[in-house]
């Protein structure tokens, strides 16, 4: 809602010295967003008004050129040259003498054009700088002095300031709503624009008119006029203010009902009343039937949208938009004034259905009031009486089926328990009078009636709120309350947290990507068409038609950013995410159930059950030196055990014992792919994998080869056992290097298990020292090398305690075709 | 060697006189003196302190004396073999020091060489800032709470007393899911956590929810379509607007400084009643001390209550959101939000693993 100042003050004592900072404070301190403060652009020097004396048409020009004398309050009048012809001998209209600078820096000046010194400029709107409306010059009307500063009256002094009202406050979409408002926030006095006197029309109703949806159309008022002067200007004031309102200006009748919009908040319509064939009748679209609007659109309606028809079907699209058949033409001098309240909810969905947010409709979805109706179409005809010649002819319809709202009960204490201010029952009585209400007080119970304009007000937290609104949020004090103890973070919040600094601490770079993904990303992933990653969860409005899916993997999300990192020079990279990713497949709607009451047991489990699951994952992706080349020597580059081994740091912050495996999928070269497994024997679950990228993802996403990555599924890991401490003993250890010579097809994994089973009770500790492979290993095997320590609880381990752990250790392996390598 | 037994006379045995004893001492001393390194320390101590030495044979006279003599010169030779003792152990711990001193000045490094092999990682400044946020009101005695991003309409919306054809719906720029009917969208805020802690708790309830959330805004220097929010919820007995101004002015003054606090605009949100926008003095702002948007806060409108199951009569609470990009802007000074969504590692490790 875009506010002149200088409207505003029609209706508004702005009390003296009041700044246009003093009322983009005071609009906010209400609860109405300042969005923008809009300054006419500036002009300098002589610019006044003048009336136009005399023209003579210059001939000979390739396009009509006039050379005018005008006064402009002088003792001569000026002779000035213009190109325009909208206007004639008599009119008044703003000259900029020379001397002036209009915007834009355009300077005045008198010069010789078209053979005559022109001494001065007679200017249009949008040369001011006041509009876009460059048709012609700008003729201000009756009732200005030549010579007088043509800058109040162009509007070059007035300030519009633009509203962001909320979707409960319609009413502040009118200059009456805003004038009540700032009436109470300024606490000065104001005037309703809307207490208008009943214009005291009689006789019959000028049209026959049937409302068939009293549902959906409470109130439906019409007036006709006659004798309507269809070449009659809007005046120049009211085209100022419409296009500071933003709104074009279009015909007189037009422009009348546009206004009375802004000033009352009633939307209306006007028809050309002789295109109006037979009764109106308002009632639901039928199947089939279309409707041009005045847009130009041919629209297939909705048995869902509302219509004011007549004999020849649809003329309007109700509350949103008139139809072309009965439009308002260049001959019309009769014309039919439309004004209605309509119910919210329906116009909202015909404006989405048929994607037309109109001024009207935005108004009517956010509520009207609905005794505007009448008092609007008055005002209406006073304006089109007075700048058109037209009159009202035989008497108003005013189709009135509403039902009183009910009043609201509030206990005056209530807006005090609140917000907290002990606000005393006086006060709270005068601010709910302010908004408007009817208020009734019994003792400490009040009886609260909210005014026709405010729709929104219907619970006491309602009126509560008016009440700490009026008087000031600022009132409110601080006070911190005591909440009883709480538990902390729970078990899976911790171990998030946990994961992530692990990650961080060992190098990696958190790098959470937009959750989307197009099949393009999984394509270049490999992933088979049965892929469980290929089933998708669709956006129906995608904020990019290539990413038009919710991701089921983060890889492609990490590797992009992976290689955007790469494209701005990074040449080593290690990243990690963590977050939710969305499974697809098929699943029942979710319900809908109504909000009177908590819903009950079965459909709240069907609610949360619609829901699907969305798994927290975590991944790495790493790419170049994990160690970077320094003085110490050169660096070492990432690579697949780094993956697997960002893997483990994920389970060790888990508390959980990962178990790690050759496994074998996309994206992941086949032979350097671990899956990766959580629990033994029946319990086993593979939680994700890690390694190298396949050679083809890292061409087809131009990665560099060698590029790692691993993705692991925390919410499948299972819980933290209680850690059991260890006994510590005293005595000192043994430390026993072995090196068995191993066949390719045992995993070092599989020997460490070996060897710590065949290490029995005195075990304390292995570690994989060493991996060989060549001669003299024989082909098809390698050796690894491994450092035990031994040692008892209560005693110094003697050699042959360490003699029968070998021989144990040595057995146990020798079963699976691993020797210990001679020598040792 | 004389006889023990052997008439004696002091003065006669040489070596127990008290010049051959100071002369015995000062030759020793000068030796030490004359060492110029520990060897050499090592090789003139035979001739002082070793069993030939002058004055360990005199020691060995004493035997030789009469009682009455022995006392005497006992305390001479003790006197003279801590002399020369002394001297030595006075030498051998200066030329130790003298060592050492060049030893380890030897062994000098340039202790500005950088280690950094292993460099360290960084969280993203979004997750950092949202758990100190979750951890302010975890001190506070709240819980955290979850909520799906991919959520029910049912809960983003109608437990809100958002109605479906209400502008406010329309109003949230909402990434719809297929199909049609799903019932699902992604959560355009993390209110509807709200509604799903209000019917798995009874009250008094005390809750953050921090998370993810949708809209379809373009990415530009100050909007993203998918952000961060920390929602939080308080219902109990009695809980007023002051309640909530105290917690937003706790929260302010804990992340933005004890001078932080908070300023409210009237608004409106559906599921709260009275609502407020609200502001944050942040002296810090690198543009100086101001006024800067956060959140969004008011009263848990009674409607959503009863939708939960909650006894409006019986209980009150307050409910605010705020805007994790949008503090990491302005806490930090961050001017472009393209910084924060695009997972530059040049951004983020900036912000290190806690904020």
């Amino acid at each position: 809602m875009r506010v002149p100042v200088g409207w505003l003050a029609e209706y508004v004592d702005v009390p003296a010295g009041t700044s246009v900072e003093d009322l983009d404070a005071a609009f906010v301190r209400l609860g109405l967003e300042v969005e923008e403060v809009h300054r006419p652009a500036e002009v300098t020097g002589p610019l006044v008004v003048g009336r136009v004396l005399e023209i003579e048409e210059l001939t000979g020009f390739k396009k009509p050129i006039r050379w005018c004398r005008v006064d402009v309050g002088e003792a001569e009048p000026r002779g000035i040259v213009c190109g325009a012809t909208n206007f004639a001998a008599g009119d008044t209209v703003v000259v900029a003498l020379p001397g002036a600078v209009l915007p834009g820096g355009f300077e005045i000046a008198a010069r010789t054009t078209y053979g005559h010194v022109s001494d001065g400029m007679i200017c249009s709107v949008r040369e001011l700088g006041i509009g876009e409306d460059h048709a012609g010059i700008l003729v201000l009307g009756d009732g200005f002095e030549p010579g007088a500063d043509a800058r109040p009256v162009a509007g070059l002094d007035d300030v519009v300031v633009e509203l962001a009202v909320t979707p409960d406050r319609g009413y502040c979409l009118s200059m009456r709503g805003i004038a009540r408002e700032m009436g109470t926030g300024l606490a000065t006095a104001w005037r309703d624009p809307g207490a208008a006197e009943d214009p005291g029309w009689s006789g019959q109703p000028a049209w026959q008119v049937t409302v068939a949806d009293a549902d959906r159309c409470d109130r439906f008022s019409m007036v006709a006029m006659e004798g309507l002067d269809p070449t009659a200007p809007s005046p120049w004031w009211m085209r100022r203010r419409l296009a500071q309102s933003g709104i074009r200006t279009i015909s007189l009748a037009v422009d009348v009902t546009n206004y009375v919009m802004l000033e009352l908040g009633q939307p209306m319509h006007a028809f050309d009343r002789d295109a109006v064939t037979g009764p109106i009748v308002v009632r639901r679209a039928r199947e089939g039937e279309r409707l041009t609007t005045l847009d130009g659109a041919d629209r297939q309606l909705s048995s869902d949208d509302l219509l004011i028809t007549d004999d020849t079907g649809p003329i309007g699209l109700a509350a949103v938009m008139g139809g072309g058949s009965t439009e308002i033409g260049d001959g019309t001098t009769a014309v039919l004034l439309e004004a209605a309240h309509w119910e919210p909810t329906g116009v909202a969905r015909t404006a989405r259905r048929h994607r037309l947010p109109s001024e009207a409709a935005k108004r009517f979805e956010r509520g009207v009031d609905p005794e505007m109706t009448v008092v609007a179409l008055a005002r209406a005809a006073e304006l089109l009486a007075e700048y058109g010649g037209a009159r009202v002819v035989g008497g108003p319809v005013d189709v009135d089926t509403r039902v009183p709202s009910p009043a609201i009960a509030l206990d005056v204490d209530r807006p005090g328990r609140v917000s907290g201010v002990p606000y005393p029952p006086a006060q709270v009585v005068e601010l709910l009078g302010a908004v408007g209400c009817a208020v009734e007080a019994d003792g400490g119970s009040l009886t609260v009636t909210p005014p026709s304009w405010r729709p929104d007000l219907t619970d006491p937290a309602d009126l509560v709120e008016e009440v700490v609104r009026l008087a000031g949020y600022d009132d409110v004090p601080s006070v911190l309350p005591t909440a009883p103890p709480g538990r902390g973070l729970t078990d899976t919040q911790r171990r998030r947290r946990t994961i992530g600094r692990t990650l961080a601490e060992a190098g990696y770079v958190e790098a959470p990507a937009y959750p989307f993904v197009g099949t393009p990303a999984l394509d270049a992933l490999g992933l088979a068409d049965d892929d469980e990653r290929r089933q998708i969860v669709l956006v129906r409005n995608p904020l990019s038609e290539e990413e038009p899916a919710l991701r089921t993997t983060l890889l492609p999300g990490l590797l992009a950013t992976l290689a955007r990192n790469l494209a701005r020079g990074r040449r080593d990279v290690a990243l990690f995410e963590h977050g939710a990713v969305f499974p697809g497949g098929v699943r029942t709607p979710a319900p809908v159930p109504g909000v009177d009451s908590r819903p009950d047991d079965d459909t709240l489990a069907a609610l949360l059950g619609a829901v699907p699951a969305q798994p927290w994952h975590v991944a790495v992706a790493l790419s170049g030196a994990r160690e970077p080349r320094g003085w110490w020597g050169p660096g070492r580059p990432a690579g697949w055990a780094d993956a697997v081994q960002a893997a483990r740091l994920v389970a060790e912050a888990a508390g959980v014992r990962l178990f790690v495996r050759p496994g074998e999928r996309a994206p992941w070269h086949p032979g350097r792919c671990a899956e990766l497994v959580v629990g033994e024997g029946g319990d086993e679950r593979v939680v994700g994998h890690a390694g190298e990228l396949h050679p083809r993802v890292c061409a087809a996403l131009d990665l560099p080869a060698r590029t790692s990555v691993m993705e692991l599924d925390v919410d499948a890991l299972p819980p933290a056992p209680v850690p059991v401490g260890p006994r510590i003993s005293a005595f000192p250890p043994v430390f026993l290097d072995l090196a068995f010579v191993v066949p390719d097809e045992v995993t070092a994994a599989h020997v460490e298990s070996l060897v710590r089973g065949g290490a029995g009770e005195l075990f304390e500790s292995v570690r994989l020292f060493d991996v060989y492979s060549g001669p003299p290993v024989p082909a098809g095997s390698r050796s690894l090398a491994y450092s035990l320590v031994l040692r008892a609880p209560d005693r110094t381990l003697t050699a042959d305690d360490v003699a029968r752990v070998r021989e144990g250790i040595v057995a146990v392996v020798g079963m699976r075709g691993i020797t210990l390598r001679s020598g040792d | 060697m004389s006889g023990a037994n052997d008439p004696y006379d002091p003065k006669q045995v040489a070596a127990l006189s008290a010049e051959a004893l100071d002369a015995a001492v000062a030759a020793a001393r000068e030796a030490v003196a004359a060492a110029a390194d520990l060897d050499a320390l090592a090789a003139v101590r035979p001739a002082h302190l070793g069993d030939r030495a002058p004055v360990p044979l005199a020691r060995r006279e004493l035997g030789a004396l009469p009682p009455a003599a022995r006392a005497d010169a006992g305390k001479r030779v003790n006197a003279a073999r801590v002399a020369v003792t002394e001297a030595f152990d006075a030498r051998r711990a200066e030329l130790a020091a003298e060592r050492d001193a060049r030893v380890l000045a030897e062994e000098r490094v340039d202790v500005t060489l950088p280690w950094d092999r292993t460099p360290r990682g960084a969280r993203h400044p979004i997750t950092t800032l949202t758990e100190r946020i979750a951890d302010v009101f975890v001190g506070m005695g709240y819980e955290v709470a979850d909520g799906p991003e991919l959520e029910a309409e049912w809960f983003n919306f109608d437990a809100l007393n958002i109605r479906p054809d209400h502008p406010a719906r329309s109003m949230m720029d909402t990434l719809f899911v297929a199909p049609e009917d799903s019932g699902l969208v992604l959560r355009t805020h993390t209110s509807p956590v709200q509604a799903r802690t209000l019917l798995s708790r009874t009250p008094p309830v005390y809750v953050v929810a921090p998370g993810r959330v949708y809209r379809t805004d373009e990415l530009d220097a100050t909007h993203t379509p998918v952000f961060h929010q920390v929602e939080g919820l308080a219902v109990d007995r009695g809980l007023s607007m002051a309640h909530l101004r105290g917690t937003l002015d706790s929260l302010a003054r804990s992340l933005f400084g004890p001078e932080a606090r908070t300023r409210w605009r009237p608004s409106y949100f559906p599921f709260t009643e009275p609502s407020a926008e609200f502001d944050v003095w942040f002296p810090e702002h690198r543009d100086g001390p101001r006024w800067v948007e956060w959140g969004g806060c008011g009263m848990v409108n009674p409607r959503v209550l009863v939708a939960c199951g909650v006894d409006p009569e019986e209980y009150s609470g307050f409910a605010f959101g705020v805007g994790i990009e949008r503090a990491l802007q302005f806490r930090s000074g961050v001017g472009d939000m393209h910084d924060i969504v695009e997972g530059d590692v040049r951004f983020t490790t900036a912000f290190g693993v806690e904020l």
